[in-house]
Formats: structure tokens, sequence, C-alpha cells
């Protein structure tokens, strides 16, 4: 098989088992997750192959695999769908492949498949667990399946059907198609659970959040169109269209359309990664079953929306402004959301804000064009995020495990403060947490994330922007603190509680893909490796940066080695890990927790201040202005007028003509005349053979002296 | 020879006589005897106009004749009328005959 027609049938087996899950095996709990994960295994082995031979290819920057047809002809032009694995969407697509592939895996194990039916579970809400009595006839609580377990695979079937669509396209149609796949998937599995308010309140305010991002990326995308007159990366970014984009102004805050349709992309962006101000709905996405929550916020919703980005970088790099703005939403997005994640207890909740920072941190690093750097950080983020999540489902799992063993169901699996010691009962998910936690840190050497973060602010140093690496560097900060918080609260010390004290590891396989993602969150780092690091440096080459970099038509040259980013990297890593121990490893309950401001605990009040200033009016307007005014008082208003002007025309019409006219003239005029003449003849019937003979006499004389003097004479 | 007129007028008085006869008489035996007289009138201008026309054509005849033959028949039939009349009513007064009025 060549290689473009495998990139082509890359996204189909999760789509293919979607449909084959909803119309055929969704009774059948085995079969469906045995197609799901198959379809899943089978994608990744096509990804896995042509990552390969990607890598056999010189130059691939400028020798892509690519593959095109036309597909909807508009006026002049074609709108053309097609695939292209260049260095940056080969690499994209290596870690979307394992990080797809093991969230699978592990959803067999979360939806506790194997486990008995519940007892008082049903569909649309997570299961409550299942008594069943062992061998010496000891009635015990256990954990139960999931009773929706087939939809659940189903949905992130069609989920990853859209991420491999969004990353194997050569086009912003196609990306697109796949970017909308997801935000409905997100949707549907955010809202999982539909039996629960929460969410799906949660689903709705994702929903919506990102259309608005999506409805301005359309914008953008229909800009870029009438333009250029095509929506194929490697057909924009040649030179002279770039040029002519540039040149043309857009008439909008004096821009140039190349800038105007960058930053339209870019809102599609904030919306899908979570960026300042659309960040709200990423939190609440912890509403989903957690292998969800890793779909989301590692592998591929909002890593696609800063693919996006990152695909349209040389569009982007063209007008300063742009780039200005793009940075300073990066930078103060991470900043923002990891003073937030400071106060979280839930442990899904700070992993939320931290997702939001460090997509934040590849944001910024864009702005500040390091585009290698931003990649990096995507991969290795996508990573060890996804071990994180899938790491903090397994806590909640075990914790959950706990909870049915005690049977006091008022205490919540997911407050960190009811957790504690767990590094004893949970080992395996104690180790690859602790990867995963300090690859977020960017604990030296060792982690992916210390590389990834490095570039990032060596890249932010080197190319001047101080404001944006002192940003960071604080933002760096809080990062290890927080995940230290996270560690020493949930693994360290001593359980907490009874439910902590009972918590349990969870099956292999939950285990085995934390395993492996725990080896990617280390080895991962390793591929980019700057040249001029010391020690380290030239042992291994950076191969990374090579790769990456060859899909830009310059090849971005790797920043000065220099001592500040590094200390500066060291020292926050390492500074914030300690702090985040020292503070915590005495705390035991929320009270002895001095971080919990209210501001920082309440996310800023931006749900409030969303609330006040667009739901609020928003339902005002709809409501009262729209519902009460306009549609009850406007529209009913004059349709009530059409009622009752029709009744009344309808009761003159029929007092003033049909009654008197119709009826009374016609109809009972008639018979009232019939009657009347049958009555006033009536008497001349006398029966009395005489009379009528003298009456047919007379009427003989008359009428014959009539005729004979009137025609006759 | 007489002149026609005379027959025509002796008919005329002759049918006069019938029609008061069969307007004015109560008993239904005289109403029927009226029609008879009626009837012969007829007879009479059927007959004079016969004899004053051309002789050779013999409708005139024929149609007495024919009169006399239904006269006869019609006569038989109201005779036996009013005595089925007089057998239920037991009266051939028309004027009580008047089961027909309204």
């Amino acid at each position: 098989m060549t290689t473009e027609t495998l990139i082509w049938l890359i996204p189909l087996p999760p789509v293919l088992a979607f449909f084959l899950i909803v119309l055929f095996t969704n009774k059948n709990k085995a079969l469906s997750h045995s197609v799901a994960v198959g379809a899943a295994f089978l994608s990744w082995l096509g990804s896995m192959i042509v990552f390969v031979r990607a890598l056999g290819v010189e130059h691939l920057g400028e020798h892509p695999f690519e593959s095109s047809i036309p597909w909807l002809p508009t006026g002049e032009t074609w709108l053309k769908i097609g695939v292209l694995i260049d260095p940056l969407s080969a690499a994209v697509l290596f870690f979307v492949a394992w990080t797809v592939l093991m969230i699978f895996i592990y959803s067999v194990g979360y939806h506790n498949y194997g486990q008995p039916a519940g007892d008082h579970d049903h569909a649309g809400l997570p299961p409550h667990g299942a008594t069943v009595t062992d061998d010496l006839g000891h009635k015990q609580t256990v954990l139960s399946v999931e009773p929706m377990y087939s939809r659940f695979f189903a949905f992130i079937g069609l989920f990853a059907f859209g991420m491999y669509t969004l990353v194997v396209s050569d086009n912003l149609l196609t990306l697109f198609v796949g970017w909308e796949i997801m935000g409905l998937c997100s949707y549907l599995l955010i809202g999982f659970w539909y039996a629960k308010p929460s969410a799906r309140n949660a689903a709705v305010k994702a929903f919506m959040t990102t259309r608005i991002g999506d409805v301005f990326m359309l914008l953008g995308i229909a800009f870029l169109y009438s333009a250029t007159g095509t929506l194929t990366y490697r057909e924009i970014f040649t030179e002279q269209t770039l040029h002519a984009l540039a040149t043309i102004p857009s008439g909008v805050f004096g821009l140039s359309a190349a800038g105007l349709i960058a930053l339209l992309l870019f809102i599609g962006t904030i919306g899908k990664s979570a960026q300042f101000p659309l960040h709200v709905w990423l939190p609440d996405a912890m509403e989903g079953p957690t292998p969800v929550s890793a779909m989301i916020h590692a592998a591929t919703m909002v890593s696609a929306g800063v693919y996006a980005v990152i695909r349209m970088f040389p569009l982007l790099s063209l007008d300063p402004k742009t780039m200005t703005v793009v940075a300073f939403i990066g930078a103060f997005t991470a900043i923002f959301a990891a003073t937030i994640a400071v106060a979280q207890n839930d442990i899904k909740r700070v992993l939320a804000y931290s997702t939001i920072s460090q997509l934040g941190f590849m944001i910024a690093a864009l702005g500040v064009g390091a585009y290698v750097a931003a990649v990096f950080h995507l991969i290795t983020h996508a990573f060890f995020k996804a071990l994180l999540f899938l790491g903090s489902g397994s806590v909640i799992h075990g914790m959950e495990h706990g909870v049915l063993h005690t049977g006091n169901h008022k205490v919540d699996p997911q407050d960190m403060f009811n957790m504690g010691g767990l590094r004893k009962k949970m080992p395996i998910t104690f180790w690859t947490f602790l990867i995963g936690g300090f690859a977020l840190s960017g604990f030296p050497i060792i982690t992916a994330g210390f590389w990834s973060k490095d570039e990032i602010l060596a890249d932010a140093f080197g190319h001047g922007h101080l404001a944006v690496f002192i940003t960071l560097a604080v933002a760096a900060f809080l990062t290890a603190f927080y995940t230290m918080r996270q560690i020493t609260l949930t693994f360290l010390g001593e359980p907490r509680t009874e439910e902590a004290e009972h918590a349990h590891e969870t099956p292999w396989t939950m285990t085995a893909p934390l395993v492996v993602l725990a080896f990617f969150a280390v080895t991962y780092g390793w591929v980019g490796i700057p040249e001029h690091f010391p020690v380290l440096g030239g042992l291994v080459p950076n191969w990374f940066h090579e790769f990456v970099g060859g899909t830009l038509a310059e090849h971005p040259e790797a920043v000065e080695f220099n001592i500040v980013p590094l200390l500066t990297s060291l020292f926050v890593a390492l500074g914030g890990l300690f702090f985040g121990w020292l503070v915590y490893r005495n705390v035991n309950s929320v009270e002895q927790d001095k971080l919990q401001i209210p501001l920082l605990k309440n996310k800023y009040y931006f749900d409030e201040a969303y609330d006040f200033l667009f739901i609020k009016p928003l339902t005002w307007f709809s409501e009262v202005f729209v519902s009460k005014w306009m549609d009850k008082g406007v529209i009913d208003g004059i349709l009530h007028i059409f009622g009752p002007a029709t009744d009344g025309i309808g009761s003159v019409i029929r007092n003033y003509f049909d009654v008197p006219v119709i009826n009374k003239f016609f109809g009972d005029g008639s018979a009232d005349a019939t009657y009347w003449v049958g009555k006033n003849l009536r008497p001349i019937q006398t029966g009395r053979i005489q009379q009528y003979l003298i009456l047919s006499m007379v009427v003989l004389f008359v009428v014959g002296g009539l005729v004979y003097f009137l025609l006759l004479a | 020879m007489i002149p026609l007129s005379w027959y025509l007028i002796l008919a005329a008085a002759l049918f006069s006589i019938g029609l008061f006869g069969v307007l004015a008489r109560r008993n239904a035996v005289a109403i029927l005897l009226g029609v008879e007289l009626m009837l012969n009138a007829v007879n009479i201008n059927l007959v004079a106009f016969w004899r004053y026309g051309d002789v050779t054509q013999m409708a005139g005849q024929v149609f007495a004749i024919i009169v006399f033959a239904v006269a006869a028949a019609e006569v038989a039939v109201g005779l036996a009328l009013v005595i089925s009349v007089y057998r239920r009513r037991n009266t051939v007064v028309a004027e009580e005959l008047d089961l027909l009025k309204w």
C-alpha cells in the first residue's frame, strides 16, 4: 500500500467502529470495546507505519506525503480535500496515535468492565456499585459496570475519527470538519452522565463557549478562501500568496488581510484550547468520565486548537500585531490559570487549570516565534497530561473502591483532602503520576516537560520578549508548586479518611496505559535536547528541531544557548516542587491550607462575571424581551388582532347578510311564501265536485276569452 | 230546409240545460242525466254538421255512434258508482260526498 493511501485510511477505523457499535454491537459490551479498541489499534498501526516512513524521507518538509482530490466546485475554484504528512503532522500523528490507543484501553478498565451490573444503576448516571456475596457468604459492595458502556466507546470512536481527520488533512476545510466533529463529541461525552444536571450544564457550556470561537474561525476560513481561492496549506504558504495576503489591507484595525485571518483563526483556537477569555468551559468539562477528560485535555481537542495555530504559523507570523496579541493571550492565560490551579481541591480541576496554563505556554511560545518549542511542548504535554488525567482517574477509581467499602457516599472521591497516603495503596498509579507530575513541573534533565518548557523559556528570552519570559517563568514556578501540592496531598503522608485507607490499585487495563504514557513522558524530551546544552548537548542530536523545523519554508534557527533561562528553568521547577512539598507535607485539612483564597478558589469570579455580563442579559433578552415583549406582546398581539378582526368580520357578515338575506329571506322566506300560498289556497279544496266544475268553467271562460280576444282577434 | 243554425241553437240550448243540471242538481243520478244531455247536444252538433257539410264524409256519424257507445258505458259505470256510494254512505247527494276536501 502506498503511504498516501495509508494516510487516507488512518481516520477510518474509529468511525467505522462508531457505526458498528451504534448499529449492531451496542448490546454486547465485550464486542463493543473490542471493536473500538481494535479500530484504535488499526489507526495506531497505520499512524506508526506512516510515521516510520516519514522518518525515512529526507527533507520531508519540502517533499511531504500528500494527495488530494477536488471535492466541491465553487465557481472558478475547487474546494479540495486531501491528506498531508509533513514533519509537523507526522510528529502530531505520533502522539495522537499513542494517547488515543492508551485512552481506549484505559476506558475498558475505567468503566469497570467485567464487574457485575449495579444494584440501582441506570443509564445517564455513574455506576453506584453492586452488592455481591463471596464464597464465605459475606456481602460486600464492589464497583459496578457502566450502564452505557457501549455508548461510551462509540462516542470516543467518533472523537478519535475527528482528531485523526484533523491531523492528516491538508487543508483548513477538513481540519474544520474534524474540529467540529470533536466539538460535537465533547458535548456528548461531557454530558455522558446526562442524568446529572451539572453534567448537562457543563456539556452545554462547553459547546456554546467553543462555538463562539468556531464562528470566528469559520469567518477566518471564509475570508481566507475568498482572498486566495484555496484552503490547502501548501498552496496558501507559497511566497506570493503570503506576500499578497500581507499587503492587502483588511480594513479592520489597520491589520493586513493575513493579520485579520490569522486573528480570526486564532479566536477559534482560543475557544478550542480554552484560552483566556474563553477558558471557562474546560474546568466544567471535568463532569465527563475521566478518559474523556484525557481525550479532551490532552490528546485531542485542546491540542487541536494549538495545532491549528501552529499550522497557520506562516500566516500568523506575517503581522507583528497578531503575534503580539497571541503572545499576550498565551502568557496571560499561562499565569492566570496557574494561580487558579493553586487553590483547587478537586484532583481533576487542578489538572484542568494546569492544562489551560500549559496551553498558554504553547500559545505564548508561538507568539514569540518559537515554532519548534511550541510543537515540542504540545507533544510532551499531551503525553504527560494524558498520563496525569488517566492517573487521576485511577486515583478516583481507587477512592471509589474505598467509598464503596465504607459505604459512606458523602465522601467526595475527587477531593484531594480526602486522600493522602495513596502511594502505598496504589503504587503503580503513584509512580506514574509522580513521573507525570514531575514532567509537568519540568523536573530537570530526566523528564520531557523540562526540555520543552526550557526551550520555550529560552526562546522567549532569546528573542528578547522579557515580559513574556518573566510571566512564563512565574507560571512555571506556580505549575511546579501546585503539582507538588497535588502529589503531596494525594499520595504522600498518611490516609486522611477511612476511604483512602481502603483505596485499591486499579486493574491492568488502567495501569498499563499509565506505564506506557509514563515512558513517553520521560523519554520524549530526549529527542529535543538543545545542541549547546552543557554536558548533555550534542550527545543525542537535536533531532526534533531539525525534523519539525523543516516544516517551515525557512528553517528556524535554534536560539543561542544562554545560561539565564536555563538557571531560571532549574530554579522554578525545583523551587516550586520543593515549596509545594514544604507547605503541604503537614497540611491535613482544608482549614490548614493557607492558599484557599476566595478570589482564586472562585476562579477570579469569571463564571459569575460571565453570568452577569452575558447569561443574565441574554436570559433577560430571551425571556423578557423576546418571549414576553416581542413574542407574546408584539407577535401574539398582532395575531390576537387578526383573530378578533376575523371574528368581527364574520359576525357582521353573519348578522347582516347571512342570517337576514340567506337564511331569513331566501331560506325561511321561500318556505314562508310557499306555506302562505298553500294556506290561503287551501279553502278552495272543498271536496265538492260541483264547485270544482264551476271553477273549471270560470277559468275556461276567462282563459278562453282572453286567448280569443288577445291572440286570435 | 231548416237552416243549420237552428240545430246549433238547439244543441247549445240542450248543452246549457245539461250543464246547468250537472252544476246545479244535488242528486248524483241527476248529474249523470245532465252529462247525458250534454253528450247528446254534442251528438246533434256532429250529425248536423255532417248533414250540412260533405255528405260523403262519414266522420260525423261515426263520431256520434262512438259517443253513444261511450255514453252507454259511462252511464253503466256511473250508475254502478252511485249505487256503491249509496250503499256506503246512504246518500247520493253530491255535496255530501266531500271526502277529498282539505
